[in-house]
């Protein structure tokens, strides 16, 4: 189990180095795909020479991409130092970089925004996981009824609706016109009652597309595990139906599911970025948003390396979970 | 060749739908200027004029926008609406009048007792500041402190993106580096400037610039405390002068200012102050944003980049009331670098000019409401010395469209009688610049001028289309793009556009690489000149002989649909402000 857990813990580093590496490179390489020069992207309207070059010394871009790459490392551990001119910056551990445009440390950006989107994600997740499983339980042991049809067709609706739309219609009719909920977020913190308000349409809006997913793939693996001979044993042995569907033939439908949890997850933290933008929350996805188009390339970098490392920490966290929850499955 | 044919496709169906919604909008405009829909006082009702005047204090001004700052350090912010809502934190020496309109554009002193007394044939400027100028903390506001906020604009290195007019007018050859290197123990070494005591401050320049007092009046002439300056990071909680100060500040997200409990009106005929509390919200769906402007949960859009197309039409349908729809000051247009083929040919840029349908880019841009008045020449309204109605090359005639014999003849007498191919850069994070292109496409299509469309990414505009090396590797020949007024003189207008001086390598804005002494020479004169008539109408002279170079397609002097919140007292757009409303006189009726 130890051998196993820091085995995957170095995968988990490895990957992020990569990673790592292949932003780094993105970012170093654009600008000579382009001829463009990034540090123009800051100097305003009246360009000053001396300005362009201090920008270039503080991003360091005049740096070769293995020293750039050097001290990012170096400042995720230890901190760093940014300077242009006579004005330097510090960035404490862990640095993720600083952005220019707006003049501050990526970290603090990112740790300030990931509340909105772990409020956003797990509340959906709930939602959706409870839901979307519940429904594909039901479909599968109500399998042809008007139930499974009726079921089945919502949740390829839900799949087939994109958030922009769902997001917008719920907005329009139970915010807008109905002012049953509130359409702006509030800090948990300023007033959870406004918060929750606040939440509830995102929630359903992103656990109606998850769950529909989640309910056609329990649906179908619940239909495959009916079938194995272990259920047709139990039920021989006489155990009662919620047993045998509770305890023996769900433990092998949760097992994709908790799979692909694991990955919806993770990849939300990086920015559940449509939902955010449809409902103007403030959380990850908006402000990758935002450093896409205004070219915060510190800040884009930043995100990316927090959802790449959010994916590769749920993904290992569902496979220690593998073995909790079907005991065939032996760490190894 | 797939490829080829499905983007013409696309960009027909999106041309097709563009132009649809444009003239929904265009419909819906019209009627009776009068009409009054919806809460508000009445369409057009802040434009000239105060819409809800009143003295009433408190309550929560509210703004909301999709775009922060590009910086809220006075010396380093260089968008409008950061110019306009700095006055909230931040005073000046002089600025602009409370006043409706055109009436904004006249210069009053703000900390100073009076305007400069000007003496030495223009080349010395002396200011008495007030009585009981305080910080936020309660220390007087000093002479020194205005001498520290401006020379901060020196250290480009550090404090780089804002207006460096001061820098160029006091110390062209820049021999002062600005207050972190500089070796004087008070950081106050700039010898252009000089405090004899704590209420006088006097500048000395070099030559005569009868603009100096629009330079002084930008918030990059405020006042810093050198003990509070945090250099690059100032921007992010900068230290109050003004009637509000700053409580909370996430870049992108949020801010809130209370009063400055230190500031007394009777310090400040300028600023109302009347709302106890300012607040920010900054999110990045503009849909969303209109939506909230018109429900009514906020005020004003900080950004007043005007109500979106989905907005629009609700707006001025139902709401027509709570629309004003004023000048910006703004002119969108096309521009021809004369290092491109065949535009180095006046004759090739005249063919461009007559054969392109003005109408039609009027409507591309949103109709004479969402876009603006055709423009005539390259001078906005908003200006001294422009005249609207000086048409060198008849925009106006045969109702904005093309003069098609005019056209082919120059072509002729370019030497290319069956037209050219010619490519159009226009920014790809503009819509509805990307909808002018093809406007400008299609109208120059019938001329046998083929020109290609190419999106450029907006956000590296200065390294891109402000390059004149990847202008001319890329082969732009026409060149899409708006210019606003930095202060309303020829000077604060056209000199980026036109003048020698401003061709560079980066960040260029003289994208027709216009090189002429004797438009430059216009400048020097108009510079020396201290009466401002006198001035515009040197400014005159040097807009006729920009449009006799034909390097510029003017297509709008841009207008927008703005939404004014039901609950705002005391409101009126201002030309000195681009349009927007005048924020510090701003007030709220709860």
């Amino acid at each position: 189990m130890l051998a196993y857990l820091i085995r995957r813990l170095f995968a988990v580093v490895l990957t992020l180095m990569v990673v790592i590496l292949v932003t780094f490179g993105i970012f170093f390489i654009i600008p000579k795909w382009t001829g463009v020069d990034p540090a123009t992207m800051y100097v305003g309207k009246q360009a000053d020479a001396q300005a362009i070059e201090a920008i270039r010394q503080k991003l360091g871009l005049d740096d070769p991409i293995i020293v750039q790459f050097w001290e990012f490392l170096r400042g995720l551990f230890v901190g760093r130092d940014y300077t242009s001119g006579a004005d330097t910056v510090h960035c404490s551990a862990p640095c993720f970089g600083y952005s220019f445009r707006n003049e501050q440390p990526i970290w603090p950006v990112l740790t300030d925004r990931l509340p909105v989107t772990f409020g956003l994600a797990g509340g959906a997740a709930i939602l959706w996981v409870f839901g979307g499983v519940a429904t594909g339980i039901v479909s599968a042991l109500k399998r042809g009824t008007l139930w499974d049809r009726s079921a089945m067709t919502v949740a390829l609706a839900g799949v087939s609706l994109p958030i922009y739309f769902t997001g917008v219609v719920s907005l329009a009719i139970f915010s807008y016109q109905l002012d049953w909920v509130s359409n702006e977020y509030t800090e948990f913190g300023v007033n959870p009652g406004d918060w929750f308000s606040g939440m509830i349409l995102p929630w359903v809006t992103l656990a109606f597309l998850y769950a529909a997913m989640y309910a056609r793939l329990t649906r179908a693996t619940m239909l495959e595990v009916l079938g194995e001979d272990y259920i047709r044993t139990a039920r021989a042995k006489g155990l009662r139906e919620p047993v045998v569907i509770g305890k023996h033939a769900m433990r092998s439908t949760m097992t994709p599911v908790l799979t692909i949890l694991g990955m919806d997850l993770g990849a939300l933290i990086g920015g559940a970025i449509l939902t955010e933008t449809t409902f103007s929350l403030p959380g990850l996805g908006q402000a990758a948003v935002r450093a896409i188009s205004e070219r915060d390339l510190p800040l884009v970098l930043g995100v990316t390396l927090l959802t790449a490392g959010a994916v590769v920490i749920a993904n290992l966290i569902v496979d220690l979970l593998y073995a909790v929850i079907d005991p065939r499955v032996r760490l190894s | 060749m797939t490829t080829h044919r499905t983007s013409k496709r696309r960009l027909a169906i999106g041309s097709a739908v563009a132009v649809a919604a444009l003239l929904t909008t265009a419909g819906c405009g019209g009627g009776d200027d009068k009409e009054k829909k919806g809460s508000g006082p009445g369409y057009n009702a802040a434009v000239g004029k105060i819409a809800n005047p009143s003295e009433k204090k408190g309550g929560t001004l509210k703004f909301i926008g999709t775009q922060d700052a590009d910086s809220w350090d006075p010396q380093r912010g260089y968008y409008g609406f950061v110019w306009d809502y700095a006055r909230f934190y931040t005073r000046q020496l002089i600025t602009y009048k409370p006043a409706p309109g055109e009436g904004s554009q006249e210069l009053v002193p703000d900390m100073a007792t009076a305007t400069a007394k000007i003496s030495e044939g223009g080349k010395r400027y002396e200011y008495t500041l007030r009585d009981g100028l305080k910080w936020q903390d309660g220390k007087p506001i000093t002479s020194k402190d205005i001498k520290y906020g401006i020379e901060r604009i020196w250290a480009q290195d550090v404090l780089s993106g804002g207006p460096i007019y001061l820098k160029e007018v006091l110390d062209p050859k820049g021999e002062y580096k600005g207050p972190y290197k500089d070796k004087d123990p008070e950081k106050l070494g700039l010898k252009a400037i000089e405090t004899p005591n704590d209420k006088t401050i006097v500048f000395k320049l070099p030559k005569p610039n009868g603009d100096f007092e629009q330079m002084l009046a930008m918030p990059a002439a405020s006042p810093v405390p050198k003990d509070k300056d945090t250099g690059s990071r100032y921007g992010q909680k900068p230290f109050s002068s003004g009637p509000y100060q700053w409580v909370s500040y996430e870049s992108n997200k949020s801010m809130v200012l209370t009063r400055n409990p230190h500031w007394k009106k009777s310090s400040d005929p300028v600023r109302k102050a009347l709302p106890d509390k300012v607040t920010l919200t900054l999110i990045t769906n503009s849909d969303e944003m209109d939506k909230r402007l018109i429900k009514g949960n906020y005020d004003v859009d900080l950004n007043a980049t005007g109500v979106g197309q989905a907005g629009r039409v609700e707006a001025l349908r139902k709401h027509k009331g709570n629309i004003d729809n004023p000048l910006t000051g703004f002119i969108r247009y096309a521009v021809f670098p004369q290092t491109v083929e065949p535009f180095n040919n006046i004759e090739c840029r005249k063919a461009v000019i007559y054969g392109a349908d003005k109408k039609s880019l009027q409507t591309a841009r949103g109709g004479p409401q969402g876009g603006g008045d055709i423009a005539t020449n390259m001078l906005p309204p908003v200006v001294k010395g422009s005249d609207p109605k000086y048409d060198p090359y008849g925009a106006l005639e045969n109702n904005g469209g093309p003069d098609t014999a005019k056209a082919k003849e120059a072509l002729k007498k370019c030497g290319k009688p069956n037209g050219f191919e010619t490519t159009i850069a226009v920014r790809n994070n503009k819509p509805v610049e990307v909808a002018t292109a093809e406007s400008l496409q299609a109208s120059l299509s019938k001329i046998g001028i083929k020109a290609n469309i190419a999106p450029y990414d907006g956000s590296q505009t200065p390294g891109i289309i402000g390059n004149p090396k990847v202008v001319k590797s890329k082969n732009y020949g026409i060149i899409i793009m708006g210019w606003g007024p930095d202060f309303p003189t020829g000077q604060g207008f056209s000199m980026p556009l036109v003048h020698s001086k401003y061709i560079l390598n980066n960040g260029n804005n003289n994208y027709s690489m216009l090189n002429d002494p004797k438009i430059d020479a216009k400048f020097t004169e108009a510079e020396a000149e201290l009466d401002e008539n006198k001035a515009a109408e040197i400014y005159t002279e040097m807009n006729k002989m920009v449009s006799e170079k034909a390097v510029y397609l003017p297509f709008v002097f841009e207008k927008n649909i703005i939404w004014r919140s039901s609950r705002l007292t005391n409101v009126y757009t201002a030309h000195a402000y681009n349009g927007r409303y005048d924020y510090s006189a701003l007030g709220v009726v709860k």
